[in-house]
């Protein structure tokens, strides 16, 4: 036996240990920039319907990076992300293949999925208007435009102008009326905070409940996890406190903005991973997905949860493209600094 | 500083020493040096707008919040250390331990405790409406918590431990002789801890600042919370939302030349001192506090002690325990134990390399060895998710070379054998938190007069034996002490601790992050409260032998090893 098939032989054996923990017959790896705790029940039920386990990776920032520094011999197989600009950003690194999959596009309304199926939307939310039920008449505020408006002066809250959700409102504007009027506008909101932005969407409605402001921007679940959050019964008032307002239903409609998936381009279960994929855009999935973070499906015709029906219905849904928000974010990003928004 | 050997002898073994201690040394220093190489590749150039916004804003964020935890931690922390050490007052044994215990508790953490205390729906504020009938928030003021001060607050409540412990180290080794002398010439106990006891104190008390101030510098969960936007707020923002991960760098790398300069000035304040234990105090003199006094000095070290570690423990284990049924999950018992065996990993290791370059840099204090070192520790000041990507560069790199090389050469594919797996956590840890233990152990080894290295040489034990039946009693408490704080970091690390690990694998501090990340605070208290319980074991077993043995420890060695000098 010469050395180089002894060592041959040695990092095959190596090589089976570490090959063990990648790719094993029947599984999925994820990299999550959703909580596990949201997505669990739904990963679940697909292994119990296909008998694929799933793996998951969770964290906040930097799953981009490591994928891309992985590149070829990176295990996972799906990133799934909480919004549009973690997607955006794997397009531009390279580090995505496209899917051609009939379910999913018969699924996936169009402006929720690239054109090329390297990334497909799989729940929507809106970016609302939150306004007391006390100090705000209904009717008294109907569009994002508005809020620049010199008499909420003092009246509203928001988190940081920096946060993805905040950028993609942000970039929309822009899309939609420029940069110059944007940061005009940004401007004139900036004026009417009542504190320096901080905090998640959650604590802009526990302010206005506590009298700090009446307007703040928040997201749609958000409502949905506190009006049910019995552990927390002070969540429940909270809730009750505000109205929620859709903006811009007479004119392009509320922003939009997903949470999503992509296939890795060098994604070692391919197939398996477009079997999930497919069944997270599916009927049961995306009830269920929607469901546990009161967000909305994107398959048309999905039944809402009862509670979404209840305080929300149907609404007119801005249809701007996700491609276009998404390179307007740096520019949002610039002008949230040149307005001073966060200090 | 004055050479242990002759440059003759250094010239012979020099190569033994300074090859493996430097390859460490650069090897440690891998993350920091990925990131300054992501530094010369930014997306575009960042400092035009940054300059013309809000460069100012994170700048001057960056320095109030420095100069106030510093001030404040080394207030609190070389205050208390002086107490226990060296007065009896009632609880002092209590507090020579327990003084630590809030370093047990995560920042951001602690943070979420006193928010959900103080803010206008906590208890402390409807306590007070309902007291004085006041209606909203507009019949009365209140300190917003979530602000600059409340985040110095937080931040000194936590980190103060580390003054506390190296200063309280320091005490302990200073031979009681010299304060005796002090006093004898007319100094009253004052003036014999200002003008005494205190510079020479100042080696260790200047490291446990600089620990405190990098840790200031890389936090980001606690500043984000309280909308204090310092640097590290820039550089996530320039890494996410502008997509500038090489701008980001060179923000975080800007950090660093800040705490270089730092180190650098205080090391010039005291180039030209140097002091060596020459004697060991045997019989520890202290000062007997009596009335007002004694109750003062109780009443100080029992509020540091109430509020970093009592009220957190009490909100924590309140929200555990009305919950307990419905979050827990046998999956604890694997996640702790995930937690502690890779703290335990880590504190270990950082504590062997950081004695090896400590020792290293002793012997031969050659420029190479001393500038890989100090870039070493230069992990400790990086934002945890930033160093993370430092250390996914070169591991991934090397998983990769070799997989081609394997494919190329024998045509087998291996994937990924470091990245991605429980390496590049310990990895990450030894690092980020060298500085901490390097540092202790090198204010602890200064203070050994090379006198002793020559005499153990001349008798014939080699540079080993040396470390061995010399050093490694005399700096025990530094040792200790560094591998103690080094679990405990460990324990609480979350930025890395999450971007780096397995599929499936969790420790407390992720366990919690999933939830605490949305303001759960009430999902996230049982992980809290184990992370602290469970750093709080090595807390009380290694501070309680840590005191007193290693001033028996040196009683003993330097009697027995005295004749022979």
């Amino acid at each position: 036996m010469d050395i180089r098939s002894l060592f041959r032989t040695a990092v095959a054996v190596t090589g089976l240990f570490a090959a063990t923990a990648t790719v094993a017959a029947e599984q999925v790896n994820i990299y999550s920039y959703r909580q596990p705790f949201l997505i669990e029940p739904v990963l679940d039920k697909f292994t119990e319907e296909t008998g694929i386990e799933t793996k998951v990776v969770y964290a906040g920032k930097g799953l981009n990076e490591r994928l891309q520094r992985e590149g070829r011999n990176s295990p996972a197989d799906l990133v799934l992300t909480s919004n549009t600009s973690s997607l955006m950003d794997l397009l531009a690194k390279d580090l995505t293949q496209p899917v051609q999959s009939d379910v999913l596009e018969k699924n996936i309304p169009a402006q929720f999925r690239d054109e090329a199926g390297n990334w497909f939307g799989l729940t929507t939310r809106a970016r609302l208007i939150y306004a007391s039920k006390d100090r705000v008449k209904p009717g008294e505020i109907t569009r994002y435009e508005q809020l620049a408006d010199p008499k909420w002066k003092g009246r509203i809250c928001t988190r940081s102008g920096k946060h993805p959700y905040n950028l993609s409102l942000f970039a929309s504007m822009i899309a939609h009326h420029g940069e110059a009027e944007t940061k005009k506008w940004l401007e004139g909101v900036k004026a009417n905070l009542a504190r320096k932005p901080q905090g998640n969407d959650r604590a802009q409605v526990k302010a206005i409940s506590e009298g700090v402001c009446d307007l703040s921007l928040g997201n749609s679940y958000y409502f949905g996890n506190m009006i049910t959050n019995t552990e927390q019964p002070e969540q429940i008032e909270w809730a009750k406190s505000v109205n929620l307002v859709f903006p811009n239903q007479q004119d392009r409609g509320t922003h939009m903005f997903i949470s999503g998936a992509a296939l890795t381009k060098h994604a070692p279960n391919r197939d398996n991973a477009i079997k999930l994929l497919e069944f997270l855009s599916g009927p049961e999935a995306q009830y269920l997905y929607a469901e546990k973070n009161f967000e909305f499906p994107v398959r048309p015709g999905t039944p809402r949860s009862d509670l979404i029906n209840q305080y929300m219905g149907e609404f007119k849904e801005d249809d701007l493209s996700l491609t276009e928000i998404g390179s307007h974010v740096p520019a949002a990003s610039r002008l949230v600094d040149e307005v001073g928004f966060d200090f | 500083m004055t050479p242990v050997f002759s440059p003759s002898r250094r010239r012979s073994s020099g190569l033994r020493w300074i090859l493996p201690v430097s390859t460490i040394a650069l090897l440690v220093a891998l993350p920091v040096l990925s990131i300054f190489w992501l530094a010369l590749f930014p997306e575009e150039n960042i400092w035009p707008h940054l300059l013309d916004t809000v460069l100012f804003h994170y700048i001057s964020a960056t320095l109030v919040l420095a100069f106030g935890v510093g001030l404040f931690t080394l207030l609190a922390g070389v205050g208390s250390a002086w107490l226990v050490t060296m007065c009896r007052f009632p609880g002092r044994r209590f507090f020579e331990w327990a003084l630590l215990l809030p370093f047990a508790v995560p920042a951001y953490v602690i943070a979420y405790v006193y928010t959900d205390l103080l803010e206008y729906a906590g208890p402390v504020q409807k306590l007070l409406r309902d007291w004085f009938g006041w209606q909203t928030s507009r019949d009365y003021w209140f300190p917003e918590i979530r602000s600059m001060g409340g985040a110095i607050a937080m931040l000194s409540l936590v980190l103060y431990p580390y003054v506390y412990m190296l200063a309280r180290a320091a005490f302990i080794e200073q031979c009681g002789s010299i304060r005796a002398a002090s006093r004898s010439l007319g100094c009253t106990p004052w003036q014999s801890f200002v003008r005494v006891s205190l510079p020479m104190a100042r080696p260790a008390i200047a490291v446990g600042l600089s620990l405190v101030l990098m840790e200031t510098l890389n936090d980001f969960g606690t500043v984000d919370f309280f909308a204090v936007r310092t640097l590290s707020v820039g550089i996530y923002d320039t890494w996410l939302s502008r997509g500038n991960l090489g701008g980001a760098a060179q923000i975080a790398c800007s950090t660093l030349v800040f705490v270089v300069l730092l180190i650098a000035l205080e090391r010039m304040g005291r180039a030209r001192q140097r002091h060596f234990v020459q004697s060991p105090s045997r019989s520890r003199d202290s000062y007997r506090l009596r009335g007002w006094r004694a109750a003062l000095a109780s009443a100080c070290c029992g509020l540091l002690l109430l509020c970093g570690f009592g009220v957190p423990l009490l909100v924590l284990g309140g929200y555990a325990l009305a919950n307990f049924a419905s979050y827990w999950t046998d999956d604890f018992f694997t996640i702790a134990l995930n937690s502690l065996l890779l703290s335990a990993t880590a504190a270990l290791i950082t504590a062997l390399l950081g004695l090896l370059l400590a020792y290293g840099k002793r012997l031969y204090p050659v420029r190479l060895v001393k500038s890989l070192v100090g870039f070493a520790k230069l992990g400790y000041a990086m934002p945890g998710a930033v160093m993370a990507i430092g250390v996914l560069i070169p591991l991934a790199a090397f998983d990769n070379a070799l997989d081609a090389w394997l494919r190329a050469q024998f045509d087998i594919s291996i994937g990924l054998l470091l990245s991605g797996s429980v390496f590049a956590i310990v990895f990450a840890y030894t690092a980020r938190f060298l500085a901490v233990s390097a540092g202790a152990i090198e204010s602890s080894l200064d203070k050994v007069t090379p006198s002793m290295d020559r005499a153990s040489r001349s008798l014939g034990r080699n540079s080993w034996q040396t470390l061995w039946a010399v050093h490694l009693p005399l700096v025990r408490a530094g040792l200790l002490s560094g591998a103690l704080v080094v679990f405990v970091d460990c324990m609480k690390e979350l930025p890395a601790t999450l971007l780096l690990r397995p599929f499936g694998f969790d420790t407390l501090a992720t366990y919690i992050y999933q939830f605490a990340s949305d303001e759960m605070l009430e999902r996230s208290a049982l992980g809290a409260l184990m992370i602290v319980l469970v750093g709080l074991l090595p807390v009380i077993l290694l501070s309680r032998s840590m005191g007193r043995r290693s001033g028996e420890a040196q009683a003993e060695l330097i009697e027995s090893e005295a004749p022979a000098l």
